[in-house]
């Protein structure tokens, strides 16, 4: 009996745990879009303002449209989010609700509302609102989502480096809000997120961008936005980099065992290599086929080449699994390092030969999602680093798992991987149905008010008008 | 020492959750109601319908996960009995609100031959929403039990469920439409208004017979005496909006706004009455709300927040139903 019940547990745990990996991989996906895409959009309102060139209007038009179907999506699968606590993971809420509820809390009343509220005006206000109180309402929507993200990495950031609490008959109770809230990996983590972001939305806009210029789209609003979302790209890009190792210096100095995983450390030692390959085995607890840079790994982590890294072999039972770590890191480095090479290729096309060779304008079309890649395995390295804990140190992630029986689980995560499958081709097919119909919809309009004050234009126009 | 005074920020708790669930009731209940109600034969209906909620629909979302979350962050214990009793329910409803959420934006940015399918997606993701929140809600009420009489009066909740959403859905539309969809809206609204007095009274006496503490709580003593002005006052309701809804539309649309405001009145009664009946049980006869409460450390810092921000919400909520004031047109990007 006993023996049935504990593997019944079991599967239960693995299923809830793959079920949220899915909900929230899914999830992430769209808000990565829109934290960033908000802020853009807002400066092409700007732009538009400030120059009152319709072609930033046209730019602005056409991705707001595209931000309205991403935030769409990200409300739905946030709401599913909301309910997973209780459903597959109730012991996270009886042991460090106190600190997970406030937090959460904060996010639906101060950002979720305003979000959403001033969404509809930001959307479908525009001809009903003064362009003042439209702009207003950009900046507010753009502010709310940041505010968003700022609550929620708060909160994960706890999970992964818990301060300002005390435990009280198994339950946290909370010391210091300000400790909890700028908790030690808080900053570099939120900093992190922004940018890989911002990364994510101008190669969304620069793929995007250049899949309407090869389909013939010449108007110059795609244009603007291409060069827009390269320069962004190239700017954000070596900030990212260095974002990225303060944030690993961060977790070096607080997961010690993640860092290990991530650069696949077995035995505690000085002069440790820079692992760019190898196949992590945790049955021999070695690596196989390493491919490695001498004392590089100490040098990044400890300035000293001859600097001491623990390695996993200290943190027997209390280390998350290795291959997943090892590789999402280096997915994740390795996408970064195509973003370099693209966008400052790219930058460089554009100011210094004022032109995009064709073969440059592919490479951006594949790698519309780069950012999506990214972000997906620069999270797995870090959740799947924080087990086996769920608050490191605090609560194992296996005691705040669900009674519910397996079978309920098969069936709700079948049903999730389901319509998220769906979802995401509908959305990806999507966004290129608008980018193929914006290329035909819109062109002769725009030979009419883009091609400037070249040739005569405003003739035909005013007679139009006249009529 | 003295003893311990009753802890009051759990009642204040308590209070801002139901009235989260009120309004959540209220506000994505009307949107629902509307994606129930899609008439399939009527391209032009349906985009009138979906332009009356596009820019409201996901604010009365957040009041959903505001509710949620005042339930997680005030009373994490009666959270993980009622989720996890709730299990596949709770899956079901949020296919059906994602299906419906998405359905939204897809539908007019999709190839246009896709739009009848998206709109076919927005219907029964909102009706797959409204019947298992309301199979939720008398699974709620009948304490979970695994008994054909909870199953079955779960069910019947479902179907009353749906209907009081699309009701509030066509008072709505009769609000906020004209002409042919007005007339036909307030045809539904009709029938709807009728099925929904059925299910009240219905849920009435079953919750009555299901727990004889309810029974004592409104027929034990002095205060049995208000179950006659409340009859009265629903069965007033009823009636009025039944007559209107007959002469739809009135000459200068006179009282267009009537059923919707009944409806609200109708869901705040029905919404008091279950609060009255299971105060102060969070779960029912199982865990109360004192019981449940998270820690007064973590209670205050929300509340404090609560004070600050809830009117700014209420505040630019009205500010965003304002712009959007009036009969429905077009939405345009």
């Amino acid at each position: 009996m006993l023996d049935a019940s504990v593997i019944a547990n079991d599967t239960s745990f693995m299923l809830s745990r793959i079920q949220f990996a899915a909900n929230i991989s899914f999830h992430i996906l769209f808000p990565t879009i829109n934290i960033a895409l908000c802020w853009v959009l807002l400066f092409f309102k700007i732009r538009f303002n400030q120059t009152q060139d319709d072609s930033w209007l046209r730019v602005y038009r056409f991705w707001v449209r595209i931000f309205a179907l991403t935030f769409g999506i990200g409300v739905v699968s946030g709401i599913t989010m909301s309910f997973q606590f209780g459903t597959n993971w109730p012991g996270y809420m009886e042991t460090v609700g106190n600190i997970a509820g406030p937090l959460l809390g904060y996010e639906v009343m101060t950002a979720f509302f305003l979000e959403a509220s001033f969404l509809s005006i930001m959307l479908f206000g525009m001809d009903r609102v003064s362009n003042r109180v439209h702009t207003i309402a950009t900046v507010l929507v753009s502010f709310g989502t940041t505010l968003s993200a700022f609550w929620i990495l708060s909160l994960n950031s706890w999970m992964h480096t818990p301060a300002g609490f005390e435990m009280i008959d198994g339950v946290a109770h909370v010391t210091s809000w300000l400790e909890v809230i700028f908790n030690p990996s808080m900053p570099y983590r939120f900093m992190h997120m922004l940018l890989a972001s911002g990364l994510t939305t101008a190669f969304l806009i620069s793929g995007i961008s250049a899949y309407r210029l090869i389909k013939g789209d010449n108007k110059k609003s795609v244009k603007q936005a291409l060069n827009f979302s390269v320069v962004l790209a190239a700017v954000l890009i070596p900030i990212q980099i260095f974002v990225g190792d303060l944030h690993g210096l961060n977790t070096f100095k607080n997961q010690p065992a993640k860092i290990a995983a991530m650069e696949g450390v077995w035995d505690t030692e000085t002069h440790v290599p820079l692992l760019l390959f190898a196949l992590p085995d945790e049955e021999t607890r070695e690596n196989h086929f390493e491919v490695k840079v001498p004392n590089m790994a100490s040098i990044i982590l400890t300035h000293d080449s001859a600097g001491e890294i623990q390695g996993l072999n200290s943190f027997v039972d209390k280390h998350p699994p290795v291959a997943p770590v090892f590789f999402s890191f280096r997915i994740m480095i390795g996408v970064g390092v195509l973003m370099l090479l693209f966008s400052w290729f790219a930058t460089y096309q554009y100011v210094i030969k004022k032109r995009y060779p064709t073969w440059l304008l592919k490479a951006g079309v594949a790698m519309t999602f780069s950012g999506w890649f990214a972000t997906l395995a620069g999270w797995y390295v870090t959740e799947i680093g924080r087990q086996p804990y769920l608050v490191t140190g605090v609560l194992s992630t296996k005691d705040a798992v669900t009674t519910t029986p397996p079978e309920n689980i098969v069936m709700s995560l079948t049903l999730y991987l389901v319509i998220y499958s769906f979802l995401l081709i509908a959305y990806i097919r999507t966004l290129f149905v608008m980018a193929n119909r914006a290329v035909i919809l819109e062109q002769s309009n725009a030979t009419l008010t883009e091609s400037g004050s070249s040739i005569e234009p405003q003739v035909p126009l005013t007679e139009e008008g006249a009529k | 020492m003295t003893a311990t005074p009753i802890d009051w920020l759990p009642i204040v708790f308590v209070g801002l959750m139901g009235l989260s669930f009120l309004i959540y009731a209220i506000l994505d209940g009307y949107d629902l109601g509307v994606g129930v109600l899609l008439p399939l034969d009527n391209q032009e209906q349906r985009d009138t319908m979906i332009y009356s909620i596009g820019p409201f629909w996901d604010a009365n979302e957040t009041w959903l996960v505001m509710a949620i979350g005042l339930l997680l962050i005030a009373f994490p214990k009666a959270h993980s009995i009622i989720f996890q009793a709730l299990y596949l329910p709770t899956a079901l409803m949020l296919a059906g609100l994602i299906l419906r959420g998405v359905s939204f934006d897809f539908r007019t940015k999709a190839p246009s031959h896709d739009k009848k399918k998206w709109d076919l997606a927005f219907k029964f993701g909102s009706l797959l929403a409204t019947l298992s929140q309301g199979y939720m809600l008398g699974r709620y009420i009948t304490s979970f039990e695994d008994t054909w009489l909870s199953f079955g009066f779960s069910a019947l909740s479902a179907i009353c469920v749906t209907a009081g959403y699309c009701f509030i859905g066509a008072a709505w539309l009769v609000m906020k439409t004209e002409g042919e969809l007005q007339r036909k809206a307030a045809k539904w609204a009709k029938y709807t208004n009728v099925l929904m007095a059925f299910g009240i009274i219905a849920v009435c006496i079953t919750n009555l017979l299901i727990d004889q503490q309810i029974m004592d709580k409104w027929l034990g003593g002095i205060q049995a005496i208000l179950i006659v002005p409340l009859t009265f006052l629903l069965g007033f309701t009823f009636i009025t909006v039944h007559r209107y809804l007959g002469k739809v539309p009135m000459e200068n649309d006179l009282g267009c706004w009537l059923p919707f405001l009944a409806a609200i009145l109708l869901f705040i009664l029905c919404f008091c009455g279950l609060g009255y009946s299971f105060y102060p049980y969070i779960v029912p006869f199982h865990l109360t709300i004192f019981e449940a409460a998270s820690s007064r450390e973590s209670l205050w810092f929300i509340f404090v927040g609560a004070a600050v921000v809830l009117p700014m919400i209420v505040g630019y909520t009205i500010f965003s139903y304002k712009v959007f004031w009036g009969k429905t047109t077009k939405l345009n990007y």
